[in-house]
């Protein structure tokens, strides 16, 4: 095991390498002019000083060294000085990642806007767990009854109408005819005290049980199929024929092992549902992660964009290999050598 | 022995010829939400493909008399803002959007199975072609389509005019960062298919490698491909739509599903018919899309037939 997550941790790096490599070449190969949305007025050679000032005056290579030093070196050692309050060399002369739009470093930017991220799509996440899985154990055992039934068919609906019209469906319906919850998401608003506590609550149901429903619907049906694999096997009629009760079977023997693809499943959807939830944030206007990347692509403020495209691949690399440790762990039957 | 006991069998099997698609045919017919699907697809297709044969309203035209209408006989499915009429809109905007869901699904299964396919039968080229595919999964699909399509707006644009120009773009973006799925599912197939008698029996008469991948492996792997052909342009129309709805896709006057949504979104809380529409499109759209392709993995699938 621990050799095969050194061999795993080994090749993430050339992968992540390559994803940097990807990433910051598209980016820079592009035929967009960070300085071309500046006023015309601006003479053609302080336009050039501005694009030096940008660090775009060195050639490909030397740039992407650059980025790559910024990001793995001098942000973490950033980040670590801060939380520890140890200067760690240099500190102030630094070259920081820094955005083109409010000239602020990125990660400060990033930093700024991860909670409402993170409250967001991590509530909705565990909702859609909290549901899906039970639901599905259901769905498998009592199969082709009528929660079954209707759990299939919300699944595919679930799975079938995109978050972008079930928001504004929800916003139409929720807020504007019924007035239960308000159409957007305040991240301003501070929890002091009870009625607060219950605004928070309202404004987070909508876009939660947005992302929630599509989630919910895949995890479903994976649970439902993983749980109905395992039902015919050889392990449950023997459990059955020792004489225990068929909740004791489903809830010990087959739900642990129909459990284990879920699990990695589970794993696996958390960096993809960083990507629905910019869709997400969009429809009730949170200002979070996804919000930033929106902004910062239509400003063409590419070291925000560069930052947040690779922290997306890192979190999707490494959720991958969370979840492979988690399937050696859980699965005895697999053998890592 | 068995050749000649089929030999022996065939004469007296004087059922009606069956076919493998004829097979497929009674086979998908069984699974009725399959059946909806499809009824609903044929539906929708004919509808935008001859509805504005019919239906004749101008989708540009304004008119500023009829703005904000709910749907009524004279324009069945409302109007918006600047009076243009929803149902025309809809009509045209299905075109583009299910030719970009078709286009961009052609392109993702090409380069998916013949880089699935290769891997599968080239065994020197499956390490490097699988840790590429690994490194394209490990990509943030959403947020690279969005920023690839910004940076390239422009310049397509100017190459080939402001609608050819995205619909370009958008439907090479979407198949060239989808494919890795199919490619998976090819080179799975393809390495237990190569493994099989006839193959060995081909390649023992003397058949090159590359008839030998294309006249007996491919045929055989051809149902997986057909499987994620249909749902990748559901996929692909999501995420044309969600492209559209963020403002990153066609322009407003090019009216694709996803752009009627982003553009009605605003005017939803007093005319909702403008986002309703649309969103039902995209929605029915994909659902049959879902279904059908629920019913073409089991009546592909020999195993699963009675």
């Amino acid at each position: 095991m621990g050799r095969y997550l050194i061999r795993r941790l080994l090749t993430a790096i050339p992968t992540l390498i390559a994803i940097s490599f990807v990433i910051f070449a598209i980016l820079d190969l592009a035929p967009s002019d960070p300085t071309g949305n500046l006023p015309l007025t601006i003479p053609p050679e302080v336009k050039e000083q501005i694009r030096e000032s940008l660090g775009l005056g060195q050639p490909f290579h030397i740039r992407y060294i650059k980025w790559m030093q910024q990001f793995f070196v001098t942000e973490p050692l950033n980040i670590l000085e801060e939380t520890t309050g140890i200067t760690i060399g240099d500190s102030t002369s630094r070259f920081r990642l820094r955005s083109w739009q409010t000239r602020g470093p990125v990660i400060d930017l990033i930093i700024e806007r991860l909670p409402q991220t993170l409250w967001v799509v991590g509530l909705a996440y565990l909702v859609s767990v909290v549901i899906a899985i039970p639901l599905g154990v259901i769905s498998a055992v009592k199969q082709y009854s009528w929660i079954d039934q209707t759990a299939t068919i919300f699944s595919m609906i679930g799975f079938s109408v995109p978050t972008f019209f079930t928001g504004l469906l929800a916003i139409i319906i929720f807020s504007v005819h019924l007035g239960w919850f308000p159409s957007f998401y305040d991240t301003t608003h501070q929890v002091t005290d009870w009625p607060s506590f219950i605004f928070q609550v309202k404004q987070i149901i909508l876009p939660v049980s947005v992302l929630a429903l599509f989630q919910t619907a895949t995890l479903n049906r994976f649970t439902r199929s993983s749980v109905l694999d395992n039902l015919p096997q050889d392990y449950v009629r023997t459990v059955r024929a020792k004489g225990f009760r068929e909740y004791y079977v489903i809830m010990v023997h087959v739900l642990r092992n129909s459990l284990i693809p879920v699990v990695t499943l589970v794993a696996l959807g958390i960096p993809t549902i960083f990507g629905g939830a910019i869709i997400t944030e969009q429809i009730f206007r949170i200002n979070g992660l996804g919000a930033l990347l929106i902004i910062a692509i239509q400003g063409s403020d590419i070291p925000v964009v560069q930052s947040l495209t690779f922290i997306f691949a890192i979190l999707i690399v490494l959720f991958n290999l969370i979840a492979d440790v988690i399937y050696g762990f859980l699965d005895p039957r697999i053998h890592y050598d | 022995m068995t050749a000649q006991s089929e030999a022996i069998a065939l004469p007296v099997a004087t059922r009606k010829q069956r076919t493998l698609w004829g097979d497929v045919w009674i086979q998908f017919r069984k699974h009725k939400l399959a059946m909806f699907g499809l009824a609903v697809i044929t539906l929708i297709v004919v509808g935008v493909l001859a509805g504005p044969l019919i239906y004749t309203k101008d989708p540009e035209y304004i008119d500023f008399t009829v703005a904000n209408q709910p749907p009524s006989l004279q324009h069945p499915f409302g109007t918006d803002n600047l009076g243009r009429d929803g149902l025309a809109r809809n009509l045209f905007g299905g075109r583009i959007s299910i030719a970009v869901g078709i286009v961009a699904m052609l392109i993702s299964m090409f380069v998916g199975s013949l880089i699935g396919a290769v891997s599968g039968y080239y065994s020197k080229l499956d390490g490097p072609l699988m840790r590429f595919t690994d490194m394209m999964l490990a990509l943030p699909l959403l947020p690279l389509l969005l920023v690839i399509i910004l940076l390239f707006r422009d310049t397509l644009r100017a190459m080939f005019g402001p609608e050819t120009g995205i619909f370009l773009l958008i439907v090479f973006v979407i198949g060239i960062l989808n494919w890795m799925p199919t490619a998976r599912v090819v080179r799975g197939s393809v390495l237990s298919i190569k493994e099989k008698e006839f193959v060995e029996a081909a390649i023992s008469i003397g058949t090159n490698e590359n008839t030998v991948l294309l006249k007996h492996v491919f045929p055989n792997v051809l149902s997986p491909i057909i499987v994620a052909a249909t749902l990748s342009i559901a996929n692909a129309i999501i995420t044309e739509s969600a492209l559209s709805f963020l403002g990153l896709g066609f322009p407003s006057d090019v009216p694709t599903w996803g752009r009627l949504l982003y553009d009605g979104k605003d005017f939803m809380t007093f005319t909702p018919w403008v986002v309703i529409f649309p969103g039902l499109f995209i929605s029915f759209t994909v659902l049959g899309i879902n279904f059908m392709g629920d019913g073409l993995r089991d009546a592909l699938d020999p195993k699963l037939r009675e």
